[in-house]
């Protein structure tokens, strides 16, 4: 793919087909060489696009203006009205009124070009992480200051259940929410945990914020003790970010020093004690309950639920639970409001996501944009299209334990509700793109590998499940799987998903069910030719593993 | 004294000091094998039961505990760790044909240390530096975007 001005789709459903969208793409790609913007424009065919009375669709991005139904004839004005002049044709587009789903959503967002919005990372890279002053002058701690002294804890919860922000570790569970169960349990003693045990492959947006915007953290923490009324937090960051924790404890230090962090913080009454405390390795313990276990000195193995850590956490007493991202989100909230926060992103999904761009495309790293971007434009905006023009083939969203989704798949807006009804999960925020030399039974390989290695060993499911398929999916890499190999790799995925005790265990098997649903043709000829397509797997025709 | 005894004597010392700083709480635990971890290189059986009799803490739990974590070994390793990447970012980006050469460069297997206990050669999960896979670290020295033909060069820095 190269990097082009703009993109141009037509809509290639079997009704825009008919329809007349093939000769409407002929018609653009006519004109577009007759005013010599070939170079500079980028024009393809999507398909999957669910509003049939507006079709022929065409798409141009990153305007992401949609105009319906084309003709032909309507072509030479387009061209040179919207991509020559660049004046968007108000009488050929779409209401947004008039479009449903995600087409909609594109189009109401029209003239807004989907710029990064930073609240997230708004100080990372711009202050002194080890100096407090410059926190402070960033409106640093004002935040807690007007939560101790203006509103009581139960107002600060509706600020946050107010404000629609969802869990950015990966479930997307409502913060709001989550804070009024600890605040309404049971016990005098509570708890706050940030989980900075960011262990998903492909992730690591949560350590640029520990290293770049420590006090950011420690305000919200303590926000959120005030708010359901714990007085003690610990920030589990994994043993291997060693700068995050050492920037982390001196953080807390400075903070205790200025009289942000301790014993009746700004003459409130409010008291609040934080450790840090470092991981040892182990992927599971990003897990909330793992997490209990392992700073209470134990394995990392995940507890039965319910309880929840919100009713039974550390020590059994109630525990709130947040993700890095999550919290890094609460001081901006509190200081600007709710409403400002909602009008960010998508309804259903207010705010920004950080996510970390990966693989074979020419900018790799971190960006910070609202909720409801799509792949496409992450991949041609952000990462300046693919390496070396090759084409993309699948990505991999949300680490390990996200999904592996096909090209036709990357109009989908990346926020929360979106994906559930594709069926994807957005998880960490990890975008791993991948061009066609990718071979999708090597990939599921070295996810499982993955798995097996980071399984706890604690439920049966996951222990032996993650083994065997990693065993079956050698042997299809050598050459020698058979049909009855794939029937196996279904199952395994749906018993991992329907009968491991933690979510580690359940998504496990998603890689499994994304090839087989995707790619079943790739893994096929595998299987049946004895061929791998892109020419990575060894099909050695030696089996490596024996059935048991 | 012969030098085993003295050897008990130091891992008694350094338990001592360690808890005198960390206290006997089951929550120091971990943080505790980390220190001893990175003191001897691993946690050897003497250190497990010198901790067991001074956190009160059955030798089970410990050992359980130790031999759980990625980052902890109960095994004696070489002087240098080499930790290769072996999740999905990195692989994509070309992590697998510089596994080959590592392997090709040290005659080692996953998991192995070297006769001269020079070398432990490991294979790890996402260590959280994806931006610039494929990642090898060597003891806490990180390497990115390394090519099969940087790994000789990258081996020959160390003693």
């Amino acid at each position: 793919m190269k990097t082009t001005r703009s993109m141009v789709l037509v809509s290639s459903d079997p009704e825009s087909m008919a329809k007349g969208a093939l000769e409407v793409f002929t018609a653009l790609q006519h004109e577009l060489i007759k005013r010599g913007l070939d170079d500079e424009i980028s024009l393809s065919m999507v398909s999957d696009i669910h509003k049939k009375d507006f079709t022929p669709l065409v798409l141009v991005y990153p305007d992401a203006v949609i105009y319906g139904p084309v003709s032909p004839q309507d072509i030479p004005q387009i061209v040179e009205e919207h991509l020559y002049k660049g004046r968007v044709v108000a009488e050929k587009q779409v209401s947004p009124y008039e479009l449903s789903g995600r087409i909609a959503w594109l189009s109401a967002r029209k003239g807004t070009l989907p710029a990064e919005n930073r609240i997230v990372l708004k100080n990372v890279g711009l202050i002194d992480p080890e100096d407090i002053n410059e926190y402070i002058i960033q409106q640093g701690y004002e935040a807690l200051g007007s939560v101790l002294k203006e509103i009581t804890p139960d107002e600060t919860i509706n600020i946050i259940k107010n404000s629609g922000l969802r869990g950015r570790g990966g479930a997307g569970f409502p913060t709001g929410l989550k804070w009024q169960f600890v605040s309404g349990a049971q016990g005098e003693k509570k708890y706050v945990i940030c989980n900075a045990d960011e262990s998903e492959p492909g992730t690591f947006k949560d350590r640029l914020v520990l290293e770049g915007d420590p006090h950011a953290i420690i305000e919200a923490m303590e926000i959120a003790a005030y708010a359901v009324g714990a007085d003690e937090g610990f920030i589990y960051i994994r043993g291997e970010y060693g700068l995050a924790i050492s920037r982390m404890k001196k953080a807390i230090k400075q903070a205790r020093d200025y009289g942000l962090l301790g014993e009746n913080i700004f003459g409130s009454g409010f008291s609040f004690k934080l450790h840090v405390h470092a991981g040892a390795g182990a992927y599971i313990c990003g897990e909330e309950t793992a997490l209990i276990e392992s700073i209470e000195g134990n394995r990392g193995e995940p507890r039965s639920r319910p309880p929840y850590p919100t009713t039974s956490g550390f020590m059994q007493k109630p525990t709130l639970v947040n993700n890095v991202e999550t919290l890094a989100n609460i001081p901006a909230i509190i200081r600007n409001g709710a409403d400002w926060y909602k009008s960010i992103g998508t309804p259903s999904s207010p705010g920004t996501k950080v996510y970390t761009i990966l693989g074979n495309v020419n900018v790799t790293g971190l960006i910070e944009v609202p909720m409801g971007i799509t792949l496409r434009e992450v991949i041609s905006i952000y990462a300046k299209g693919m390496k070396n023009n090759t084409t993309f083939k699948l990505a991999q969203t949300g680490g390990s334990s996200g999904s592996i989704i096909p090209a036709s798949l990357q109009d989908t807006p990346l926020d929360f509700d979106s994906f559930s009804k594709a069926g994807v999960s957005m998880g960490s925020g990890a975008l791993l793109i991948a061009n066609e030399e990718t071979c999708v039974v090597d990939l599921a390989k070295v996810l499982l590998n993955f798995f097996r290695t980071e399984s706890c060993g604690k439920c049966t499911p996951c222990r032996i499940g993650n083994q065997r398929s990693y065993h079956i999916l050698s042997n299809i890499a050598e050459g020698v799987g058979s049909e009855q190999d794939l029937k196996d790799l279904q199952m395994i995925s749906d018993q991992l998903y329907e009968l491991s005790n933690c979510g580690l265990g359940q998504t496990a098997g998603s890689p499994l069910r994304d090839i087989l649903n995707h790619f079943r043709a790739e893994v096929e000829a595998h299987v049946n030719l004895k061929v791998c397509p892109a020419g990575v797997c060894p099909m050695s025709g030696r089996p490596i593993y024996q059935a048991v | 004294m012969s030098a085993e005894a003295e050897l008990k004597q130091d891992v008694r010392k350094l338990v001592q000091n360690l808890i005198e700083d960390h206290g006997v709480d089951k929550t120091e635990l971990i943080p505790i094998l980390h220190e001893i971890n990175s003191a001897l290189g691993y946690i050897s059986d003497e250190a497990i039961r010198e901790l067991s009799e001074q956190m009160a803490i059955p030798t089970s739990h410990i050992y359980s505990v130790a031999t759980f974590y990625r980052m902890l070994s109960t095994e004696p390793r070489g002087r240098h760790v080499i930790q290769f990447c072996e999740s999905a970012p990195c692989h994509v980006a070309g992590g697998r044909l510089v596994w080959q050469k590592l392997q090709q460069e040290l005659d080692l297997n996953k998991g192995e240390t070297s006769k001269d206990e020079k070398w432990t050669l490991l294979t790890t999960s996402c260590l959280g530096v994806c931006g610039i896979g494929p990642v090898i670290v060597i003891d806490n020295d990180i390497y990115g975007n390394v090519t099969p033909e940087q790994v000789p060069v990258i081996l020959s820095n160390y003693e």
